[in-house]
C-alpha cells in the first residue's frame, strides 16, 4: 500500500489537471439562463426609421445572434448560420454590437443575410444587458421571453442540431 | 545619429498617442470611486485583469457605465448587482460563498486540515519508532558490531 501511494497521489494531480485543462475559461456561466431576456428596442439596420423589440417577438421561439463585421469568430460561424436559415425551422434575429452602419450593410450583402431582422446596438447597452463579452453570441429565447441557452464563440451545426433545435421544439410544444 | 533620430521619433509618437483620460479631471472624488469599484471587478474579455486595469472596449463601456450609475446617484452595492445580474458571480473578484462556490472558499483550510491530520499520524508514528528500547543483550550485540567485532569471535 505504501508503495503505491506517490502514484496514488501523482494520478489524483494528473486527474485534477485533466479536468482543470479541458474546461475553457472563456465559459463563463450565464446568469441569465432560465430568466426573461431583456427588453429592447432598437432600429433595425436595414431601414433604421423603423424599430423593433422583444415585445414584437412575444408567443414566439427564436434565435438571438450578436454579430459584428469587425468580429472574425462572426465569419467562421456565418455561413452555418445562412445554410440553417434556408431550412427556416426557427428565425435568427442579429444583434449588430457596437458596429459600424455601412461596415454591417455590406457584411451582409458580402457573407449573405440569414437574419429575419437585424438590429442596431451601436453603443452597445443591449448587449451589457444582454451580458455580451465574446461576440459572436448566441440565444436561445422561449414564446415567454425566457432565456433558455447562451452560447458564446461561433456555433456549430452540432451545436445547432443537438442542442438548440431540440431544445426550440421543446419550449414551442 | 540614425538611430537616435529614430528613437525621437519613436517618442515623439509615444506622446502622440498618449491621451489624457477626459473625465478624471471633471470630478476626482467620483473617479476614485470608480477606479476602487471596478477594480473589485472583472474584466470578461482579458480575465486575469480588473475592469479598472483593462483597456478592452468592453471594460471601457463598463466602466461608463458604472460611471453613469454613479452619478445617478446608485449605490456600489447595486452598481455590483447589476453586474452580477449580466455576468454572473464571476464578475467578482470577491465572490459571495454559497453552495457553487463552497470548493473555493473552503477548499483550502480543507486541504490544511488533511495536512494537519497526515502531519500528525506520522509524528505518531515516528515516535513509537524511537520509543523501542533495546534489551540488555541486543545493547551488548550492537556494542561489539560498532566496535568492528565479528559476531562468531563472541
Amino acid at each position: 500500500m505504501k508503495r503505491f501511494l506517490p502514484l496514488l497521489i501523482f494520478l489524483v494531480l494528473v486527474l485534477f489537471l485533466a479536468v482543470g485543462l479541458s474546461l475553457n475559461p472563456r465559459e463563463v456561466p450565464s446568469p441569465l439562463i432560465g430568466k426573461a431576456a431583456p427588453a429592447f428596442r432598437l432600429p433595425l439596420l436595414q431601414d433604421p426609421g423603423r424599430s423593433f423589440g422583444t415585445e414584437d417577438l412575444k408567443g414566439k421561439v427564436w434565435i438571438l445572434n450578436v454579430w459584428a463585421s469587425w468580429c472574425t469568430a462572426c465569419l467562421e460561424e456565418h455561413p452555418i448560420l445562412v445554410e440553417f436559415s434556408k431550412a427556416n425551422v426557427l428565425p435568427i434575429y442579429g444583434l449588430n454590437y457596437k458596429d459600424k452602419h455601412e461596415d454591417a450593410l455590406k457584411w451582409l450583402s458580402e457573407h449573405g443575410n440569414p437574419y429575419a431582422m437585424s438590429i442596431e446596438d451601436g453603443d452597445g447597452r443591449v448587449g451589457i444587458d444582454y451580458g455580451v463579452y465574446g461576440v459572436p453570441e448566441t440565444y436561445l429565447i422561449d414564446g415567454n421571453g425566457v432565456i433558455r441557452y447562451k452560447r458564446v464563440g461561433p456555433v456549430t451545426p452540432e451545436i445547432l442540431q443537438n442542442k438548440i433545435l431540440p431544445m426550440a421544439k421543446q419550449f414551442r410544444g | 545619429m540614425k538611430i537616435a533620430g529614430a528613437l525621437l521619433l519613436l517618442m515623439l509618437y509615444g506622446i502622440g498617442l498618449a491621451r489624457e483620460a477626459p473625465s478624471a479631471a471633471d470630478d476626482p472624488a467620483l473617479e476614485n470611486r470608480v477606479m476602487k469599484l471596478t477594480s473589485d471587478l472583472r474584466c470578461l474579455v482579458c480575465q486575469n485583469q480588473s475592469l479598472a486595469d483593462s483597456h478592452a472596449d468592453l471594460a471601457i463601456d463598463l466602466k461608463n457605465q458604472v460611471r453613469s450609475q454613479m452619478r445617478a446617484g446608485k449605490s456600489d452595492a447595486e452598481i455590483r448587482n447589476y453586474m452580477v445580474a449580466r455576468y454572473g458571480d464571476f464578475v467578482l473578484y470577491d465572490p459571495p460563498f454559497k453552495a457553487s462556490t463552497l470548493l473555493l472558499w473552503a477548499g483550502p483550510f480543507a486541504l490544511l486540515v488533511l495536512g494537519l491530520f497526515v502531519l500528525a499520524v506520522y509524528l505518531r508514528r515516528r515516535r513509537r519508532l524511537v520509543e523501542t528500547e533495546l534489551t540488555p543483550s541486543e545493547h551488548a550485540r550492537a556494542q561489539a558490531l560498532l566496535h568492528g567485532e565479528s559476531e562468531k569471535s563472541q
